[in-house]
């Protein structure tokens, strides 16, 4: 087992030139980037830091709590219109809107961070046996996933929230209701991609000459197989995030969400401002609604910028002159060589083809595999 | 890589589409595709019926509470919910097969009813929300590939990320807000005012399309209703729809932009909008297709939103009406639909990829 861990070793330190910050996946695209897309890089990390900020300090920013009744001077009263001790007025329940807006941002964090970290674990576990045992489980495994993944992800989510919790959530237990009916939903979604990269890589050349040392099969997968299938796990993140945003406050616009007395969330409130509209009242609507538009926009665009970076069709054209350059490393930028993945350039095609659309079928892959 | 991998189909595409009738490939092609249409639909309907049944029995979740038990006990008997579950599965999935899905409890009715009149309602606002879609979509795609870059397309790539980043619902909340409460040009809810829904009534045989029903009737003030019902679902599901469009036309159009035989018809002369809206837009329809059908599930969930807010009742309404009475036959009856629903559309755009595109047969 040693025997095989010392080789690859000092192959791989002539690699680091490049320091471990500049090689973490959000900053390296960072660099990578110019002009506009750096631009839609950066609007978009500012968002989405200043919404984990709002959730980490919600307790000090919300001037009253999610399920707040009563100030000093007695009831806020239903449907109180912005101003004064309201800045962003109360809801029909009586909850300042403010408030709700603010706590509304741990509960979304809170739900992307659980049903994200389910469903990467679930899916590449099941994405790495399935594509690297292949044979009848594989290919019950990505039939399944694929009714899953053509069926439409909020009524999976219902479905699942009955199973979970009747319908009706409690504190934690909603949360988590919600969190697990996402989860299920984005299963298939790291899987395919697991799988494909994984069917892809068993063929590589270090993977054979690894089971020709002896190595154990899972060893060959967590160490040769996952740590370079993985590259696309970022992007799938960022979109799923924005996805995960968006069905949780879908659930609570048509009744699963979280009780009010629970937890703030953004569908709930959305929900109840439903009868609202129709007399005038804006502002039970517009502030939570601006609040999830507001998130999903942030992390779509990091989603979108490292879609468009990993692409080099789509990356910035300087950004890709400089790239080149540094294939033939006769320019002075520092930075090595080009990091096109495993595959070299052959890899960036894959990748391409992986990225474009995750939703992409098997035929199409096959195809590229064909021409390629 | 690029050019490698773009230059065929322009070459191959319309010889092969004349020359290949004989072939074995688009038969067995589309015989395989259909019969992969068969797993999907079992798998979806069985996933639906073992996770709505543990739960619990459909009777209790419904009734309990309201009945005594040994009411309860005798209603779960007559509908045969105390044997075995897999006796019930194998029954449901005959049922499914003959078009049966069960009655519902609430209200009695037969599950397959209330999909067909439901159902010719949501098919209309997803008709009419596909057309915003294309309209908006498609040739703003093509604007921000061709001015790739630049302002116009930034803005493009905001609008169509705001497009996907809006909930329905709350685009819904909006347009309402504006265009009913405040400018009171439009209708808030509904798919038609009492006065025409009584006309559409009286139709003889209604299609359940009300589009199709007020012009039937012939009353321009129907037909006008009807359609000012309309526009804001339509255009706040639409919309959603669009942002992907406009992303996938635009990533697409870049692609074929880049390609030889773009720049071989620039120096012949071919001038620029015909460029973009021939030569490059063609090739890059084969992936725009193969994506629009994975949107139907979008479109489907969007609906079910949609309804809600518009209060437009189609499926989705129903479908959180017999969730908030509890009664999980229709539930499941509704969401099997719409499993299949999703399942065969995925495959008519496979059969329509298949045969723009003859590498996709291989």
């Amino acid at each position: 087992m040693t025997a095989v861990a010392t080789p690859p070793k000092p192959q791989q330190k002539p690699k680091q030139k490049k320091s471990l910050f500049s090689r973490l996946p959000i900053v390296h695209q960072l660099r990578q980037s110019v002009g506009l897309q750096r631009g839609m890089l950066v609007a978009g990390l500012i968002i989405t830091a200043l919404f984990i900020l709002t959730a980490i300090f919600a307790p000090i920013l919300a001037p009253f709590g999610y399920s707040q009744l009563r100030g000093d001077e007695g009831a806020f009263g239903a449907q109180q219109p912005p101003g004064g001790q309201h800045l962003l007025g109360t809801t029909v329940g009586g909850y300042d809107v403010l408030s709700r807006v603010i706590w509304g941002s741990q509960t979304a964090i809170f739900v992307i961070v659980v049903a994200v970290a389910l469903s990467i674990v679930a899916g590449v576990l099941l994405g790495l046996v399935s594509g690297y045992f292949g044979g009848w489980l594989d290919r019950i495994l990505v039939v399944i996933c694929d009714a899953v993944y053509a069926f439409p992800s909020l009524l999976l989510a219902i479905v699942m929230s009955i199973v979970i919790s009747g319908g009706k959530s409690d504190l934690v237990g909603g949360v988590f209701a919600a969190a697990i009916s996402i989860t299920v939903v984005f299963i298939p979604q790291y899987f395919r991609v697991i799988r494909a990269e994984t069917v892809r890589i068993k063929a590589e050349a270090y993977v054979e000459s690894a089971r020709v040392l002896g190595a154990s099969n899972s060893r060959i997968m967590f160490r040769h197989v996952l740590r370079n299938a993985t590259r696309t796990l970022p992007l799938i993140f960022t979109l799923n995030a924005s996805e995960a945003i968006l069905t949780l406050a879908g659930l609570g616009f048509i009744g699963f969400g979280i009780e009010p007395t629970a937890a703030a969330e953004w569908g709930y409130d959305l929900n109840k401002a439903l009868a609202d509209v129709s007399s005038g009242i804006w502002w039970t609507a517009l502030f939570p609604g601006l609040a999830i538009v507001l998130v999903v926009l942030g992390i779509t665009l990091v989603g979108e910028s490292l879609n468009d970076l990993a692409d080099p069709r789509l990356r910035g054209r300087r950004a890709a002159g400089e790239e080149s350059g540094e294939i033939a490393e006769t320019s002075v930028v520092p930075g090595g060589t080009l990091e096109a993945g495993p595959g070299g350039l052959v890899g960036l095609e894959y990748q391409r083809n992986d990225i474009r659309d995750t939703a992409e079928n098997d035929s199409t892959e096959n195809r590229t595999e064909d021409r390629l | 890589m690029t050019t490698v991998a773009t230059k065929p189909p322009a070459q191959a595409a319309r010889p092969a589409r004349r020359k290949r009738p004989k072939g074995g490939g688009l038969g067995r092609y589309i015989l395989v595709r259909f019969l992969l249409i068969i797993p999907t639909i079992f798998i979806l309907v069985s996933m639906v019926f073992w996770l709505m049944r543990t739960t619990g029995d459909p009777i209790t979740a419904a009734l309990g509470g309201r009945l005594s038990a040994d009411q309860l006990a005798e209603r779960i008997h007559a509908a045969g919910y105390d044997r075995p579950v897999i006796v019930q599965y194998f029954e449901y999935l005959g049922q499914v097969f003959t078009g049966n899905f069960g009655t519902t409890i609430s209200t009695n009715r037969p599950v397959s009813e209330i999909l067909t009149t439901y159902g010719a309602a949501t098919a209309e606002l997803a008709f009419y929300a596909l057309i915003v879609a294309f309209m908006v979509g498609i040739p703003l795609g093509m604007l921000a590939a061709y001015l790739r870059d630049k302002a116009t397309d930034a803005t493009l790539r905001i609008f169509a990320i705001l497009c996907y980043a809006t909930p329905v619902f709350f685009s819904g909340l909006l347009f309402k807000l504006v265009f009913s409460v405040w400018f009171k040009v439009l209708p808030v809810s509904g798919r038609a005012n009492t006065s025409s829904e009584l006309q559409l009534q009286l139709l003889p045989d209604p299609t359940g399309i009300y589009t199709i029903d007020a012009l039937r009737t012939g009353n321009p003030e129907v037909i006008g209703d009807v359609l000012a019902h309309a526009v804001l679902p339509a255009l706040a599901l639409g919309l959603l729809t669009a942002g992907v469009f406009l992303r996938l036309v635009r990533t697409n159009v870049i692609g074929t932009l880049g390609t030889d035989y773009v720049d071989a018809a620039r120096s012949r002369g071919v001038n620029e909008f015909r460029l973009v809206s021939k030569h490059a837009y063609r090739p890059a329809l084969i992936p725009i297709i193969t994506v629009i059908g994975l949107q139907i599930a979008l479109l489907l969930g969007g609906a079910v939103l949609t309804e809600t807010t518009f209060e437009w009742k189609g499926l989705g309404f129903m479908l959180i009406e017999f969730i908030k009475a509890r009664d999980f036959v229709a539930v499941q009856g509704i969401v099997a639909l719409l499993a299949v629903i999703v399942a065969v559309s995925n495959f008519i755009v496979d059969i329509i990829a298949a045969l723009i595109d003859p590498r996709v047969r291989y």
